[in-house]
């Protein structure tokens, strides 16, 4: 029943177009809903379901950026200031339209990402690589400097705007009521839905034209043009679907935190989202993710060794590991950028390929 | 007098936007490698002269020259460790490495030299020179001067020196240049540690003028504009481009910020660089050579 591929023996075209080669995918899928649907909230505290929700959100972004990255060989060092367009037009459309349903709200903020990233798109059509790079970074320094100092945007000389949670219909002693999102277990389920909504799309996305498109550009752009590709018209494409996973990126922080904060989108954000990339494997969903859990925990576990290692070694007290973390931090995140493009090019994503792909054949050593 | 006084005080400091930018082309120029790093080897350098000059009390000139080792060691090794490896990589890869290297650069002086903010001590009177009525910043004088001599020494480098005329070819070809029996791992190397020398102009004036703190490192975001305007690949361009940036800067934060309430000093260079890279995008004076699809 749970067998694995053998050869192709295909007799229909039905399965040669199926997505689901053997039973095991499905039996995999299934059990990963049911592990991060009901048994992690199940057994989750609210302190490791905090940590889960950042963790979901920041790979929803990291999977927009790989998109245009990894997919689609566009560099971007604006990212987080696409979240910012997002999370800032979702905050307004909340306070001057404050009956709109958040969810339209959401949609907005990604649309208006969108459209903002097409713009600083554009760019692309003339030039590439690092020039690209320069010019994204101009997008990101701009649209924070616009948030710093057009106040009656932003809300103020903080650039912070307050924002009602987001609501759910709710059955309470057999009544339909409606509930504030207020615990970490509804941001949740909020997060990790939107999260899944992001993969599938996503997984679908380079099983389409649109989407092979994408490697094609990134892979030889002439040769793309030759057999047919508008290179323009998907490069902007491109931008515009990572710019909007941005925007929703942007929207999810702001609903978690109540708050849209210019401070969760700077320079340093877009470049961790980069670093989510290449640690995790440029033109990898599964290496979006892990980049994201690994960036994520990065300071956590960095936090723990200094504390636990640094009391052990040296007879730090917490006071004297907390004032070096910052540095540490900062040497170890750009440390593992160098080593991870130096060593594993490909990433986490390749390490768990290596890893599968010889429990796969086991116990012979190829096939 | 006020205008010419802003536009002399632009060009003053465009001057040593130039310096920094100067750093940043010697490396493109070479490896074609962009440096995201520029910045934190200005504050690097920074770290390292005031670590010299006020923890250990050495003389100016005999920190100067330790600081000079210390960041030519600092280019070699950065070479050697990194950017060797990624050579015929995608130029995301190499970006990112600089990135990098950016945030380990910060960590590591913020490590070794502590966290706060420091002033490079230089002996030069901080009054004013009046010409006429024109007031014009004594240090901001000594710094220019010195970014002309780093000019005219890298142009005679570039134009003259075996070793720059052997840089001049890899750029070109580096194929070629293998071919010709140049080592293009050794001049790498070279280019970087130039670079780390370039960048110590800079950190010392910058560091003299606006402390020395991770603050610094963002000049290095500054550069891109001068880069860019000027080109890529030019050193000339770089010296053109920096002045006019200061200029630029210093004039919007004259005209502009009255009409619109402040801080458009921060944001003129970069709106002048995305008009540049869509309308010329090698700059003034780079090499005509994008690659369109």
């Amino acid at each position: 029943m749970i067998n694995r591929e053998t050869g192709t023996f295909k007799r229909t075209y039905a399965e040669d177009l199926a997505i689901f080669r053997t039973p095991l995918p499905k039996i995999a899928i299934g059990v990963i809903a049911l592990v991060v649907f009901v048994i992690v909230p199940w057994l989750g505290g609210s302190y490791w379901l905090g940590g889960l929700n950042l963790i979901g959100i920041a790979s929803l972004g990291a999977l927009g950026l790989n998109i245009l990255v990894g997919y689609t060989g566009q560099i971007s060092v604006g990212h987080a200031a696409f979240m910012s367009v997002g999370a800032y037009t979702a905050a307004v459309i909340l306070r001057e339209f404050p009956g709109t349903h958040w969810l339209f709200a959401m949609l907005g903020g990604g649309c208006a990402a969108a459209l903002v990233g097409m713009f600083f798109g554009i760019p692309s059509l003339r030039i590439k690589g690092l020039y690209l790079a320069v010019s994204t970074l101009a997008a990101q320094l701009i649209i924070e400097w616009v948030i710093n100092h057009w106040s009656w945007l932003s809300g103020g000389a903080q650039g912070s705007i307050y924002i009602q949670p987001p609501t759910f219909p709710w059955i309470e002693n057999g009544e339909l009521v409606v509930r504030k999102m207020d615990a970490n277990l509804h941001y949740y389920y909020l997060i990790y839905t939107v999260l899944a909504v992001g993969i599938v799309f996503a997984l679908n996305l380079f099983r389409s034209h649109l989407g092979r498109a994408f490697i094609a550009v990134r892979d030889r752009d002439i040769a793309a043009e030759i057999i047919g590709i508008n290179i323009f018209r998907t490069k902007l494409v491109a931008f515009g679907i990572a710019s909007f996973y941005a925007g929703i990126t942007g929207v999810l922080y702001t609903y978690f935190y109540s708050i849209a904060n210019f401070e969760s989108f700077t320079l340093l954000v877009s470049i961790q989202f980069l670093a989510m990339c290449i640690i995790g494997g440029l033109g990898s969903i599964l290496g979006s993710i892990l980049g994201a859990i690994f960036i994520t925990m990065l300071p956590i576990v960095l936090d723990f060794i200094l504390r636990g290692v640094g009391g052990a070694v040296f007879g730090w007290d917490d006071a004297a590991a907390s004032a070096i973390m910052p540095q540490w931090n900062l040497i170890m995140f750009g440390g593992l950028i160098m080593f991870f493009l130096v060593v594993e090019p490909d990433g986490l994503a390749k390490m768990w390929r290596n890893f599968t792909d010889y429990f796969r054949v086991w116990p012979f050593p190829y096939v | 007098m006020y205008y010419v006084e802003l536009m002399l005080n632009g060009l003053l400091v465009g001057s040593l936007y130039s310096i920094v930018a100067l750093g940043f082309v010697l490396i493109y120029k070479a490896s074609e490698v962009i440096n995201f790093a520029q910045g934190e080897f200005v504050m690097f350098a920074g770290y390292v002269i005031a670590f010299w000059i006020l923890s250990l009390d050495f003389n100016i000139v005999v920190a100067a020259f330790l600081a000079l080792v210390v960041m030519v060691l600092v280019g070699l090794l950065v070479e050697w460790a990194v950017l060797r490896h990624l050579i015929g990589r995608p130029v995301v890869a190499v970006i990112m490495a600089t990135i990098g290297l950016a945030s380990f650069l910060q960590g590591t002086a913020q490590l070794l030299f502590g966290v706060e903010t420091r002033t490079v001590p230089l002996p030069i009177d901080d009054y004013p020179i009046f010409i006429g009525d024109l007031l014009l910043n004594r240090i901001e004088l000594v710094a220019a001067v010195f970014a002309g001599l780093g000019f005219a020494a890298v142009g005679w480098f570039f134009v003259k020196s075996r070793y720059g005329i052997a840089l001049r070819a890899i750029a070109d070809d580096q194929q070629v240049s293998l071919a010709m029996g140049i080592n293009v791992k050794t001049f790498f190397g070279i280019a970087w540690a130039i670079a780390g020398v370039v960048a110590l102009v800079g950190g010392v004036f910058w560091g003299n003028a606006s402390g020395v703190d991770t603050q610094l490192a963002l000049i290095g975001l500054k550069v891109f504009p001068v880069v860019i305007l000027g080109g890529l690949d030019s050193i000339i361009g770089a010296l053109v481009a920096g002045l006019i940036i200061g200029l630029v800067e210093s004039l919007a934060a004259g005209f502009l910020d009255p009409l619109v309430g402040g801080g458009t000093k921060d944001l003129t260079p970069y709106v002048l660089m995305i008009l540049v890279l869509m309308f010329k995008p090698y700059g003034l004076f780079g090499e005509k050579i994008i690659e369109r699809v």
